[in-house]
């Protein structure tokens, strides 16, 4: 923690910080670690996490999705492909025999950009401020192995290993499908071609391969997942976070599914331009919930989930699909505190600067007595940890929750994140492919307000209202 | 955890067979060498998965064999050749797996945890038919430990307290538990990996050092997988305190930002000068994102972490009212909460059943944790309180939490110990008990009988 240490005994007046709503000691502290986020950062060593498997057991799959839950939740975290420093270092990939174990010349490329990925992730630390790096390459050797561990000793990093081991010939064929044919590497070849060529390189490892030894390694920490998530062995968690990404791991799937997105039907609160409150759905927005209805049967969904949040709004959009549906009170829509049921006009009338502060980091702007984009973030993780665990599932929930569900699906940052559009009326199929996500919007031609109110070009607290109103969307 | 239509079980009977449609009870069942944690893990997993609103009970089969065999003699009752005594102990576990047939089918138990040894293949076979018959989903959690220090540890903190041993000498008793070990390490069957793959288990080994989970198949062996891991036995304490008094507190107002009166930040000095003289090795220090518990933390002049979910439970429209205007501008509300005030939720605020659910993260926080000092509110203390002294839902909110009070809790055993250090430094008194009259037709007076003195 970077607080200063106070010697004085006196008690220090408190101010709350105007934007993120926290109460700090007047006397300039060393904010730089403690941002103010509702989740205190349980992070102080970076973390290295270093994958470890054959090809095509899933380590980028992996590298990818963690990374991606990593940075929703607030911990700057980083991928380094070392497939990837490979490709820039020798532009074409002729075939299998690069990899080959006799092939000294390509050995000398390899060990090179293993150093230079394992060099940009100690920049990636001290000058970028990261939090975590994964570091995804095979790492099948135990002397490969012991090369980042000294380096992470030398740094005061933590490591935690991930290993994937999976020897089910279907799925290392439909891994290889998914995302090796699609690879810069196998661009100009067919299938059958890149298929053998790829079968040739795996077998280039096998012979090298040492498994993580549960009596030799027993001092690591590591997490080795077997068979696609049928089993695991978890060693040595160290810490917080260790424990958050094996927690992760463990829920994660790859079984195919889809994940549905809406809002609820416009409200009356919608056609009248104000935020928040709890009313209940206009006319047109019960014609889209029976639309709804009709649009779910017509995709002839196997099993499929229904959430909403505790708010009138969502629950009589679900009632009209005449199927079970579960209410979490976290999908709730984001606490506009003093600002609940005011449309824009008299936010910026009764609370201009506040309405300004918002434009300025719509993020981590909390609303005063309410809450902050960053806040539904957290309060958010659970449903995200069992929408992992699930399988279809169409969450009916609101404008701002539905921005933080979506950014974690598309990886988009958070200073994207609350300028998401995410109109009534239109439902959003999310199913994930290869290293990420297809979506599908399905306008379902019920006409409703626009509720998208765009970040205004002047965001200063010194600008006038119409500046400030000019990106209100219409209402009545 | 998910709250709202969850539908009720349904099971439709076929032959030796129930098939589970939504909502499966679930049967843990624990395995492994007397000494070696189960009835740790069995209690404060049960405890854990209560107070997070998972319907949990456990069901000890040795407390079945006391209540069988009145008076234990000596380790021979467990000797593997002892014919009259594995018939004892047959009965015994059946009349457990009824119990919790009862109460997984009728009593609206949702989780059972059956704390044996069931360290042979068979016997878990015997559990795994009775589960399949009655449509309970399985779940085994294994604790492995050849560390010999921890298991005397274990057998010194719990065994000689035990029924079995009040009238032995420590001697005898670990004498006596030693060769009690003995009769099972023969027939011990460990999960194996290949044999059991398709069962579904955690499998601790060495008190959490390592785990190997095979086949999660829920939501809820999701979470306590999760919770099983993050639990730890080294000693620690973890003190728990509301703000010092609040400006609003005086005035008999409830929520609110406000700061801390003279008296509060006399409170904080004298916490200051007990955090020190408890001599704790690293102290975290915890708050809210609230002005007064962040005044109170000033004074301690150490770093501190500040949580949103540790602020007080939302009252929503009756933010700042004192308990006269509530019951002036909201009788009915007043008086509902008064009938369940575990459930009631403020009109746009929250109630302590959502409180419990905000403040999750923080106790699987704690259980990761060491010496922990969270300065924080009355409701929010009364749910931690209660996830620790294992309090129902209707205990919780009438916990008393007095201001300026520590409470120090301090794992031992099976449970907690519990000092209350008042720091003398007087306060007002914010806690309402619970009047006679919770009626809504019932008389302003009759609502504000135990509403405590202020200004």
């Amino acid at each position: 923690m970077a607080l200063t240490i106070n010697t004085s005994t006196e008690q220090k007046k408190l101010t709350q910080a105007p934007l993120l709503k926290i109460w700090v000691p007047w006397m300039g502290c060393n904010l730089n670690r403690r941002r103010g986020s509702s989740v205190p950062q349980f992070c102080n060593s970076p973390t290295v996490i270093v994958m470890v498997g054959l090809p095509a057991r899933g380590k980028t799959y992996i590298s990818k999705k963690l990374t991606r839950y990593l940075n929703w939740i607030g911990v700057p975290t980083k991928m380094f492909n070392v497939g990837q420093y490979r490709r820039e270092a020798v532009k074409t990939y002729k075939n299998f025999e690069f990899f080959k174990p006799d092939n000294e010349e390509a050995m000398k490329i390899r060990k090179a950009c293993a150093a230079a990925a394992l060099k940009d992730v100690a920049a990636y630390f001290t000058r970028d401020h990261g939090q975590v790096a994964v570091f995804d390459a095979t790492n099948t050797t135990r002397e490969r192995r012991a090369i980042i561990n000294s380096f992470a000793k030398e740094n005061g990093y933590k490591v935690f290993f991930v290993e994937s081991i999976c020897d089910d010939p279907d799925i290392i064929a439909e891994n290889i499908k998914q995302v090796k044919f699609g690879s810069p590497d196998y661009v100009d070849r067919d299938i059958d071609e890149a298929m053998d060529d790829f079968i040739q390189r795996i077998e280039c490892y096998k012979a090298s391969y040492m498994t993580i030894d549960d009596e030799k390694d027993r001092k690591l920490s590591y997490i080795k997942i077997f068979d696609v998530g049928s089993r695991y062995l978890v060693n040595r968690v160290q810490d917080h976070i260790q424990s958050r990404i094996v927690y992760y791991l463990m829920n994660i799937h790859v079984t195919p599914r889809s994940i549905y997105l809406s809002r609820h039907g416009e409200s009356e609160l919608n056609l009248l331009g104000r935020i928040g409150g709890d009313t209940g759905l206009s006319p047109r927005g019960q014609k889209y919930a029976s639309a709804l209805g009709t649009f779910l049967k017509g995709q002839k969904i196997k099993d499929l989930k229904v959430w909403t949040s505790h708010m009138k709004r969502t629950i009589q959009t679900a009632e009209a699909l005449g199927v079970q549906y579960e209410q979490w009170k976290a999908l709730n829509e984001i606490d506009a505190g003093v600002c609940e049921e005011l449309t824009y006009e008299e936010i910026q009338e009764n609370f201009p600067e506040e309405f300004a502060l918002r434009d300025q980091d719509k993020y981590r702007y909390r609303y005063p007595k309410g809450e902050s984009y960053e806040d539904l973030v957290h309060r958010l993780e659970p449903v995200i940890m069992e929408l992992e665990r699930q399988e279809n599932v169409l969450v009916i929930c609101h404008q701002a929750v539905m921005r933080c569900l979506l950014a974690y699906f598309l990886n988009k940052p958070a200073d994207e994140l609350p300028y998401l559009r995410c109109p009534l009326h239109t439902v959003l199929k999310l199913t994930p492919i290869a290293y990420g996500c297809k979506v599908e919007s399905f306008f379902l031609n019920i006409e409703a307000v626009n509720t998208h109110r765009e970040r205004p070009v002047n965001v200063n607290i010194s600008r006038n209202p119409e500046e400030a109103l000019q990106t209100v969307p219409q209402h009545i | 955890m998910m709250r709202g239509c969850s539908s009720p079980s349904k099971l439709s009977q076929t032959p030796g067979r129930a098939v589970c449609m939504t909502n499966c009870p679930t049967l843990i069942v624990t395995v492994g060498l007397p000494a070696r944690g189960k009835t740790y893990i069995s209690k404060k997993l049960t405890r854990y998965l209560n107070w997070i609103g998972v319907p949990t009970r456990e069901f000890n089969v040795g407390q079945y064999r006391r209540e069988f065999v009145k008076i234990y003699k000596s380790f021979e009752f467990f000797r593997p050749d002892n014919e009259e005594g594995l018939k004892i102990r047959r009965q015994c576990a059946s009349a457990a797996l009824n119990d919790v047939r009862q109460y997984l089918t009728e009593d609206g138990g949702q989780v059972a945890v059956f704390d044996a040894t069931n360290t042979t293949r068979e016997r878990r076979h015997t559990i795994i038919q009775f589960a399949e018959q009655n449509g309970f989903k399985v779940f085994f959690v294994e604790s492995v430990c050849e560390d010999p220090d921890v298991i005397q540890e274990n057998i010194v903190q719990v065994k000689l307290g035990s029924p079995d041993y009040t009238n032995c000498n420590t001697e005898e008793a670990v004498e006596d538990f030693m060769k009690r070990i003995k009769c099972y390490e023969n027939s011990y069957e460990t999960l194996d990996e290949v044999l059991d793959r398709d069962l579904s288990y955690i499998k601790i080994m060495d008190v959490g050092q390592r785990y190997l989970v095979n086949r999660v198949l829920d939501h809820i062996q999701s979470r306590i997988v999760y919770y099983l891991m993050n639990i730890h036995i080294t000693p620690r304490s973890i003190y728990l305190c509301r703000h010092g008094e609040s400006e609003l507190n005086v005035k008999g107002r409830i929520g609110g930002d406000s700061g801390l009166t003279a008296r509060g930040k006399e409170f904080a000095k004298k916490l200051n000068q007990f955090i020190q003289a408890q001599n704790i090795s690293d102290l975290k220090v915890w708050t809210s994102q609230m002005k007064r518990t962040i005044q109170t933390a000033e004074a301690l002049n150490v770093p501190y972490e500040q949580w949103k979910v540790l602020n007080e439970i939302d009252a929503g429209v009756c933010e700042e009212m004192m308990y006269e205007e509530i019951q002036d501008h909201y009788p009915l509300e007043f008086a509902l909460r008064d009938q369940d005030k575990y459930r009631y939720r403020y009109p746009k605020g929250e109630s302590y059943e959502d409180l419990v659910q905000r403040l999750e993260p923080v106790i699987m926080e704690l259980e990761r944790q060491e010496n922990v000092l969270v300065i924080c509110h009355q409701a929010v203390m009364r749910c931690l309180l209660a996830y620790f002294l294992d309090k129902t839902a209707e205990e919780l909110p009438y916990l008393k939490c007095p201001l300026h009070t520590v409470l120090k809790l301090t794992p031992v055993a099976y449970g907690c110990k519990v000092e209350s250090i008042c720091l003398n430094v007087d306060a007002v008194n914010t806690h309402r008990e619970k009047p006679e009259n919770v009626e809504v037709s019932r008389m302003s007076e009759e609502a504000l009988l135990t509403v405590p003195a202020h200004q």
